[in-house]
């Protein structure tokens, strides 16, 4: 069996299996589990709800800085400085897209596999680079807005030297293990 | 930092589309965007009322100490201003144990609850306390096992063996989440240094007290 098998066969079934189990348990030991999932789920949608000045004003400001010229503007001023390093230049617009927009940056790795190959060596870093982060500004939005938290404080600054560091990781990683 | 962030970001698009004679495609390029976010916040509704209405039942029932064992002992370290059996550790862990599983659809409502909880002994309400900022620093690393997303790709777009960077994937999380958790320690303790440094010019020579670790 090869092992993308068993990783989709996994990820197929935990959350089912999750549900399954945690039902089962939950009936057997009493918990009137209907009236109680109401009662979690209630919460729901207020929470959603709350998120959306926070989400609005966050992604206009993604929005206009990936598709005004901004971010291209702000690549090509890197690429001189990566013709030092080593670092393959094709990665900078993943790399400056990945904390700002999830489906962007996936868009980019996606094309990267396509136009390089999945198993060149630019592919893999794509792979990894996207697999290593998360939208640091989304996740941000996300988790502070839907509780109204205004000012992050040093959430922003660790979250962004995080990705920093997740980002050269996978390009650093992947030249020794794939060259 | 995020008002510097937010505010610059439209200021330079704005600027660079101007320099480039492209200011036409401003205005729609806003209300594209705002309209793609509250079409997210509205694709959370379902989401969110399942999962948190399911976590419920996981905590109602005790199922929760089963499905959290192997993680709660690094949680009091991680989250020190939370008392240990808190409602916000344990859903903290279980967004940690749903990424780390490759549920991402899962983790965002406990994330969510997670941050609510955490509310919940914020004492300066809009603010972040300490605890939220490891929190969130600790999921915008992605805390991966299974990166499901990008196996799928690798798979779609021709791959020998497409889980052949799933050890990459992981040992990258690892610098990006180590990374992501010591600058928090640092700035957690950057930002505590400056307040009894402020504290004790403002108390002007009264005897040193040590700090307790959170806000009482």
């Amino acid at each position: 069996m090869n092992p993308l098998h068993i990783f989709n066969t996994f990820s197929t079934w935990v959350v089912p299996c999750l549900i399954l189990s945690a039902l089962l348990y939950a009936y057997f030991r009493g918990v009137r589990v209907f009236e109680t999932f109401v009662e979690g789920a209630k919460e729901g949608f207020g929470m959603s709800v709350r998120l959306i000045p926070f989400l609005v004003g966050m992604m206009v400001a993604i929005g206009l800085f990936r598709d005004s010229g901004a971010l291209e503007l702000l690549i090509s001023v890197f690429t001189p400085v990566l013709r030092f390093t080593g670092i393959p230049v094709e990665v900078l617009p993943l790399a400056f897209m990945r904390p700002l927009s999830g489906s962007g940056a996936l868009a980019i790795a996606a094309e990267m596999m396509n136009t390089h190959g999945a198993d060149s060596l630019l592919g893999r870093m794509a792979a990894t680079m996207q697999g290593s982060t998360d939208t640091t500004l989304y996740v941000l939005t996300v988790y502070f807005g839907a509780v109204g938290i205004q000012k992050p404080r040093h959430a922003l600054a660790a979250g962004l030297l995080g990705d920093i560091a997740g980002l050269l990781a996978a390009i650093f990683i992947c030249q020794l293990v794939f060259k | 930092m995020v008002n510097l962030l937010w505010a610059g970001m439209i200021v330079v698009s704005i600027i660079v589309a101007a320099v480039n004679g492209k200011m036409e495609t401003i205005t729609p390029l806003i209300f594209a965007s705002a309209e793609q976010a509250v079409n997210i916040s509205l694709g959370l509704i379902s989401i969110m009322v399942f999962w948190l209405g399911i976590m419920k039942i996981i905590e109602k029932s005790g199922f929760i100490h089963i499905v959290i064992f192997f993680l709660k002992p690094i949680a009091h370290w991680l989250f020190p201003g939370v008392p240990r059996n808190h409602q916000a550790m344990n859903v903290m862990l279980m967004n940690m144990g749903a990424n780390l599983l490759g549920m991402g659809n899962a983790a965002t409502p406990f994330g969510i609850k997670a941050m609510k909880e955490l509310d919940s002994l914020n004492n300066n309400p809009g603010e972040a306390t300490d605890d939220m900022c490891t929190f969130l620093a600790i999921n915008t690393a992605s805390l991966t096992l299974i990166p499901t997303t990008i196996i799928a790709i690798r798979a779609a777009t021709g791959a020998q063996n497409p889980a052949d960077v799933i050890g990459t994937t992981i040992a990258a999380t690892f610098c990006s989440a180590s990374v992501a958790i010591l600058s928090d320690r640092f700035f957690r303790y950057y930002h505590r240094y400056k307040k009894n440094k402020n504290k004790e010019e403002a108390l002007n020579c009264m005897p040193k007290r040590s700090n307790p670790v959170g806000k009482k």
